[in-house]
């Protein structure tokens, strides 16, 4: 998932809401969509802004590890692949930011607040990328760590945003298929390959676990979100299932999941398995994971040394409107 | 022919060269629409490449095939233009280089479509309706930032006056375009000077640029002699078939 933590505002017991709230939440668990111009409680606008930019920033800072590869992919073919996924990151990042401009918020004051570090994007992306397999190993767990929420998120209660996802699930599967692809690849390859491949998945594991954000007993603010529907499963819950889903697809690589006590589970027909350190979730969250600084000072660098373009653009246009407007008749009278 | 071959690597390297270029912006471009344009452009780039060097692989019959002359050559044996292995600087002189290739890829294009070797043709038919888009592209690119503020028209100039002495790489024939003139494979490269000064030059003027008064242009690229940036992009781009030599990818 790439909305971890996202603080939601305004829980109101019924009683306590006013005939609109209350209206507003029949509508709601009726699984009637909201639409932009229709009267939503604040709350509920701040909370969506909050997660679908955070969503969007993740995409967006998510080019990063993977562009780190574009360069040194190893085939032709590989390089399109990646170039084409990295382009659909971007793709997503646009249409979210679209979907967040719909409840009163510009792009550009969104990414002032990623760039100030007020706003936050998905802590995986402060994770490097060190070999080839990484680039398996994120469209692998990575990006289907972010589809289990995303699947469910297709169903949320903000049409724009539902919307947004329905589209996404597409190209992220896809890009979770590619992944695999490259594991199955590297993993059946070369002693050397092999190596790669199951270093790649030691480092991104735990990280991928802490996608899903906070175990539910200290994740304080689902219940709002849940109820208006912004956010349909808890965080065990989608931990769970990925486990579960990636175990047996580890196993079919040869590749060894870095947890001594990871056991499949008769009773509750799912693996046990270890928490990642919260500690380091914590750490990563304050700006200290291993590429925080080099993540953010490469969005600075992209947003200061395009000012000359966007600016140069936007003069363009004005002198353009300026032309259209004397060129008519009746403002050269 | 081995002509055809040089050919085939010519537009093949040039395409995988600017390519690597290109994608150096992903995720660092100004707007998120030019990181999707940049990704764009330089998916077409090196999806042409690898039908060029697939050709050259095949007529060469040597068993190479896209792959190993992408990645299992030394600079030396590399036949694209200076001009495309220039460092991507500012996303000014980025858009800049695109343009002047641009304007000459797609005339180049557009002959190559008339091709008396039907494989030659082929290509050029699917790479030439890429172009004519990245031309556009540029082009307005071009024209909006040269007449936009004073900042983006120093910059487009700056851009022009660095990259001008390559500009005259492109119409440089040598005995093998010569070669290729006579057979009608493909048109000696000064015989498109004229019409590419003529398509550039009314961009450049309505981007209130000064195009330079020189005639001056560095050579060798097409002969494998290249600037001192080609050997650091093998050295990223080849790193992993150079370092694990048996490995399937």
């Amino acid at each position: 998932m790439y909305a971890q933590m996202v603080q939601a505002e305004g829980m109101k017991a019924p009683e306590e809401m006013d005939e609109r709230e209350r209206a507003f939440q029949a509508r709601i668990d009726a699984g009637e969509k909201i639409e932009p111009k229709e009267w939503m409680p604040e709350g509920y606008r701040k909370t969506l802004i909050r997660q679908i930019s955070q969503h969007a920033h993740s995409e967006i800072v998510g080019q990063l590890p993977e562009g780190n590869w574009i360069t040194r992919a190893p085939t032709l073919e590989r390089k399109q692949i990646l170039l084409a996924k990295v382009q659909d990151e971007a793709g997503h990042g646009l249409y979210l930011y679209c979907a967040a401009e719909t409840l009163g918020v510009s792009r550009d004051e969104l990414n002032a607040q990623l760039l100030s570090g007020k706003a936050k994007y998905s802590s995986i992306f402060n994770y490097p990328t060190l070999n080839w397999a990484d680039i398996g190993a994120v469209g692998w767990l990575v990006d289907g760590a972010a589809i289990m929420n995303q699947v469910a998120l297709q169903r949320t209660s903000y049409g724009p945003y539902a919307r947004a996802m329905v589209r996404i699930c597409k190209e992220e599967s896809f890009h979770q298929r590619q992944g695999y692809t490259i594991m199955m690849k590297m993993a059946f390859g070369t002693p050397a390959q092999k190596r790669m491949a199951q270093d790649a998945l030691n480092r991104f594991w735990y990280p991928s676990l802490m996608m899903f954000g906070p175990s539910d007993k200290d994740s304080v603010h689902s219940a709002q979100s849940m109820a208006w529907k912004i956010k349909i499963n808890t965080n065990d819950e989608l931990r769970q299932k990925f486990v579960d889903q990636t175990v047996p697809q580890a196993k079919y690589l040869g590749l060894t999941i870095p947890d001594a006590d990871l056991a499949w589970n008769e009773e509750k027909g799912g693996y046990d398995f270890s928490e990642p350190d919260w500690s380091e979730f914590y750490a990563v969250l304050k700006g200290n994971g291993p590429c925080n600084a080099e993540r953010m000072a490469a969005r600075q660098k992209a947003w200061d040394d395009g000012a000359w373009y966007r600016d140069g653009l936007m003069a363009n246009a004005e002198k353009r409107a300026e032309r259209r407007f004397a060129a008519m008749p009746i403002a050269a009278e | 022919m081995n002509e055809v071959v040089e050919l085939a690597l010519r537009m093949g390297d040039n395409c995988l060269i600017l390519g690597h270029r290109v994608s150096e912006w992903c995720g660092h471009g100004p707007v998120i629409e030019e990181d999707i344009a940049m990704a764009n452009v330089a998916l077409d780039l090196i999806g042409q490449a690898q039908m060029w060097l697939a050709l050259a692989g095949e007529l060469e019959g040597q068993g190479r095939d896209a792959d190993a002359l992408a990645y299992r050559r030394d600079a030396f044996d590399f036949r694209n233009l200076l001009l495309v292995e220039r460092p991507i600087d500012d996303f000014g002189v980025t858009l800049m280089r695109q343009f002047l290739f641009d304007a000459w890829h797609k005339l180049m294009l557009e002959h190559l479509v008339r091709s008396s070797d039907a494989r030659v043709a082929e290509i050029a038919a699917k790479a030439v309706k890429e172009v004519t888009y990245h031309l556009e592209r540029s082009g307005d690119l071009v024209e909006r930032l040269g007449d936009g503020t004073a900042e983006s028209r120093a910059r487009m100039q700056a851009a022009l006056d660095a990259l001008w002495p390559y500009v005259g790489e492109m119409f440089a024939s040598d005995a093998i375009d010569h070669t290729l003139a006579a057979h009608a494979v493909a048109p000696a490269p000064e015989t498109l000077r004229h019409e590419w000064d003529t398509l550039t030059g009314s961009a450049l003027r309505a981007a209130t640029l000064d195009i330079p008064d020189s005639d001056f242009a560095h050579l060798g690229g097409r002969a494998g002699r290249h600037t001192e940036h080609l050997g650091y992009i093998l050295a990223d781009m080849q790193f992993l078939q150079r370092a694990y030599p048996d490995a399937q990818w």
